[in-house]
């Protein structure tokens, strides 16, 4: 079939300002909380002070007797839920039984919702839940990982597994290679519990609209998956609930799933069937969900020439009691690199903590630490440079699944970040390099993260002044996703950007997944370009009905699409606007509703990854051990770059994540109570603009004319993944020290 | 309840109000003025920074009723009218920010920090806009910006 042609000043792959900037600076764009609702009330949550045990009674006589304060919810006088544990999932809920706040009187975790207090002011809220005393009996709990590794077995297997496989089964004979091989290096990774902290507090306000109607405005970065929960949980129709989230403060994976804030207020909502508002504080933000500790095994070995002869990754987390989330780590080097030996296992350790959650890369940044500094210590055994390593064992395969990747740029990568960086100035042996009084050291690694493509409806439409709407329920967390979809929607029909009118973030609007995994490109905007194609194409089947239209003798390839019109290809004086061919259509809109899906027949074939190479320089004081990323060069492969000024952002932000995660981030726990000690954003320390120094970014030319119609793989997570080992590897680099943990404190370095 | 007079963004609010909501909350839930971002209430996230009689402040470690009489600047004042301020505008050339939920914060902090003329440098600008947390990692932007703004011309 011949395709009609588009034609106009094309906007994709130009750095355009994020298109709702000015309401973002001007304090305009308004986030969950921010609605102004008549006769609010309220909600602010109570949490368990134990970690495992049951509450035995509540008095909330002093709570209740405080001026303004309406109700106190808690499983003593909660609202009839749903039955069955299957109406409480998500679309990301791993194996297990989902927690239901207010269930019952058992406290699963520390800090577990226990009551709502609901009243007139915040301030008063917040003071009655301090008046309320809780009766607990308490039993004895496990929470800490390094304590009950011996109890680890492997996930249960769920609707999530198939984006997350279990490790693949072993390959040739791993013992006996290991055992026999020329080079060899042994060692164990640990990583602590992160929290995503999006500066943003989770929060809800839900509008009760009587007659079992809901809007609800929401944190969240999945406005469908949030309005099936409340659907199901409190027997409600689909159709009288509605998720809003026009603006999130930051997700980085904690808003994928409902968290209890959402749910907490929906009930206060129904039961008092007044408007209310719940908030998380900054501590209740620690109570939810987080990235889960890890130990890590690593068994590598090469021949002489330093070609890998065999792999084994083994990696124990941490889940809850009651859901086994897994995220994969032990299988990525083999995605990575090609050795005919390997055994990879992963098993997870319940606890009594609540469910991990994925974490901006999940599985991939706390794996490819490990494989990329353990490849490092392989380089410096085999004395071969880092760099020079990688491409002795570098293939265009991918060696775990036997097929070719779509595209891989990755050589690009390592080289021109090497060059931009300038590697070739690095001195091989460990704490040869100075700066005055700091030692200075280079480092790199690899990064690879999935392409993923979910299914995405959108809807289209070309309206009476020619302009063009559509609609999906996509939210936009602060990836450029509004932008991007503008870009996209303006170039396959021709129009101007500021005529394209993309409204998202609304569960009432055609299908999306959460913005989740670097995949809302490709999801919605492949489906895009598949309503763009159906809307061009009923724009000239209309147009050819015009009477002595001038395209009624014309093959669909032989006009153009440009500047709002349909114009002839070899004459573009010849040309109708799409107002005149809605005028044409009595003045009624010309729309189409198209899914755009991954072609899986097609791509089983091949393997989709994006990968990157990231350089960097950190100095060390040789007094005190206090280490700077003095500055960081990251290449990236992630095919067509719809919006560089968008996607470098994407970048730059995940490369401070990687400086966070080397150098600054963590959870403690206080294993003595089960209970996180340092939960705020004083004690859980994030990089301030003090930290970040000089960072460069890449985009390598990556033309994948088979991942899908776009070329496109995504960015928000890929420029985190090679960051901490790069650290990890430069601190060795100036010091000699290899810290196997993360994060690495200056006290380790003295 | 206690009557306080605020001067926000040039207008005059007489208020009654308890005198434990804090100038944040007095600003968010009680002058609908929710530009101003809570992001810790703890003083730890500089997500609710303000101008308070010329000087950038944490509104959330403020009670409303210490700022009586007070004149306050928020992200919603920043602007003249429809003419964004020069750091807003510079703020949307370098991308600094992604979810936009520190912005208000870092922009009055900016605006705050420059008027206060102890920053020369790059590093002092980093180290004096410090208190001010972005998760999106959006730094690179965020500091460009303002050297553009207060060198006055093409820093890039």
């Amino acid at each position: 079939m011949k395709h009609t042609e588009i034609d106009t000043n094309k906007t994709v792959g130009k750095p355009i300002s994020r298109l709702e900037g000015k309401l973002k600076v001007t304090g305009t764009a308004k986030y969950a909380a921010e609605y102004d609702v008549h006769n609010l009330l309220y909600g602010y949550v109570v949490n368990s002070t134990i970690t495992k045990g049951k509450i035995l009674s509540i008095d909330l006589s002093k709570a209740l007797a405080l001026p303004g304060v309406i109700e106190v919810l808690s499983h003593e006088n909660r609202t009839k839920l749903a039955w069955f544990d299957l109406q409480y999932t998500d679309m990301d809920a791993p194996p297990g039984t989902v927690f239901k706040p207010f269930y019952d009187e058992n406290i699963l975790y520390n800090g577990q919702p226990i009551a709502l207090v609901v009243a007139e002011s915040f301030e008063m809220a917040r003071y009655a839940a301090t008046q309320i005393t809780f009766d607990y009996s308490e039993e004895p709990f496990q929470t800490c990982l390094d304590h009950h590794l011996d109890s680890s077995r492997v996930a249960k297997k769920g609707f999530a597994t198939a984006l997350k496989p279990p490790p693949p089964p072993p390959t040739g004979d791993f013992e006996k290679a290991y055992q026999n091989a020329a080079v060899k290096v042994e060692t164990e990774y640990r990583h602590g519990t992160e929290h995503h902290n999006p500066i943003e507090l989770f929060a809800t306000t839900t509008i009760y609209q009587g007659d079992g109607k809901l809007t609800i405005y929401d944190k969240t970065q999945g406005t469908i998956n949030n309005q099936l929960y409340v659907a199901n949980i409190f027997g409600l129709k689909y159709k009288n609930v509605q998720v809003l989230a026009p603006f999130v403060g930051g997700g980085f994976g904690s808003g994928l799933r409902p968290q209890y804030q959402l749910f907490l207020c929906v009930m206060a909502a129904l039961h008092l069937k007044r408007n209310v508002r719940v908030v998380l504080d900054r501590k209740q933000m620690f109570s939810f969900t987080h990235r889960p500790p890890t130990v890590q095994n690593l068994r590598f070995a090469t021949d002489t020439d330093g070609k890998l002869m065999a792999m084994n990754h083994s990696s124990k987390s941490e889940t809850s009691s009651f859901e086994d989330y897994f995220e994969p780590i032990a299988s990525w080097s083999h995605r990575l690199y090609p050795a005919p030996n390997t055994l990879f296992e992963q098993e997870l350790v319940p606890l009594d903590v609540y469910t991990p959650m994925d974490m901006r890369a999940p599985g991939g940044s706390t794996a490819l630490h490990a494989i990329e500094c353990t490849m490092d210590e392989l380089a410096y055994k085999l004395d071969i440079d880092p760099l020079e390593f990688r491409l002795i064992n570098y293939t265009e395969m991918d060696p775990s699944a036997e097929k070719p990747y779509t595209s891989k740029a990755l050589k690009a990568c390592y080289l021109e970040a090497a060059e931009k960086f300038g590697w070739e100035k690095r001195t091989p042996k460990p704490r040869s390099m100075e700066r005055g009084n700091k030692l200075v050291g280079y480092g790199m690694a690899t990064g690879i993260w999935d392409a993923f493509q979910f299914p995405s409806r959108v809807e289209a439409m070309i309206t009476a002044d020619g302009k063009m709407i559509l609609n999906n329920a996509v939210t936009d967390i602060g990836t450029g996703t509004f932008t991007v979809m503008t870009q996209i929607a303006a170039d396959e029909l021709g129009l101007p950007m500021e005529d394209v009118d993309f409204r998202y973030g609304d569960s009432k609007k055609p299908f999306s997944m959460f913005q989740g995994g670097s995949a809302m490109t490709s999801s919605t905007g492949v489906a895009i370009v598949v309503a763009a194609k159906e809307l061009r194409k009923k724009l000239l089947k209309k147009a050819r009905e015009i009477t002595d239209s001038p395209f009624k003798k014309v093959e669909d390839n032989e006009v153009t699409f440009k500047n709002g019109t349909i114009a002839l290809k070899h004459d573009p004086n010849v040309a109708v606007s799409f107002k005149e061919i809605i005028a044409f259509n009595k003045g009624k809109t010309i729309k189409t509703t198209n899914m755009g899906k991954p072609h899986m027949l097609k791509l089983k074939k091949y393997s989709m990854a994006t990968h990157s190479a990231s350089f960097v320089e950190v100095e060390v004081d040789k007094d005190l051990g206090t280490v700077t990323v003095t500055r960081a060069v990251t290449a990236v492969a992630a095919g067509k770059i719809i919006n560089p000024k968008t996607a470098k952002s994407q970048i730059y932000g995940s490369m401070v994540w990687g400086i966070s995660k080397a150098l600054h981030e963590e959870t403690i726990m206080d294993e003595k109570l089960g209970k996180y000690i340092n939960a705020n954003l004083g004690e859980y320390h994030i990089p301030v603009h003090a930290d970040i120094r000089q960072l460069d970014v890449i985009f390598a030319e990556e033309n994948d004319e088979l991942i899908n119609e776009l070329g496109v793989k995504g960015v928000g997570e890929i420029g985190l993944v090679g960051m901490p080992a790069a650290i990890s590897n430069a601190i060795y680099h100036a010091t000699g020290k290899r810290i196997n943990k993360l994060p690495i404190h200056f006290d380790e370095l003295l | 309840m206690t009557k306080t007079t605020l001067t926000v963004n040039q207008q005059r609010y007489e208020l009654n109000l308890l005198p434990w909501v804090s100038l944040l909350d007095a600003l968010r839930e009680h002058l609908k003025l929710t530009g101003t971002k809570k992001g810790c209430d703890h003083g730890q996230c500089g997500a609710c920074t303000i101008i308070c009689d010329g000087k950038r402040i944490i509104s959330c470690l403020t009670l409303a009723v210490m700022k009586n009489d007070s004149e306050i600047t928020t992200i919603e004042g920043i602007a003249g009218g429809e003419s964004l301020h020069p750091i807003q505008q510079a703020f949307i050339d370098h991308d600094a920010f992604q979810c936009g939920y520190c912005t208000p914060g870092q922009i009055c902090s900016a605006v705050g920090m420059l008027q206060e003329g102890h920053a020369h440098t790059r590093e002092e600008v980093q180290e004096l806009m410090s208190g001010n947390l972005c998760r999106c990692g959006a730094n690179i932007g965020i500091i460009d910006a303002i050297m553009q703004v207060k060198d006055g011309g093409n820093h890039e």
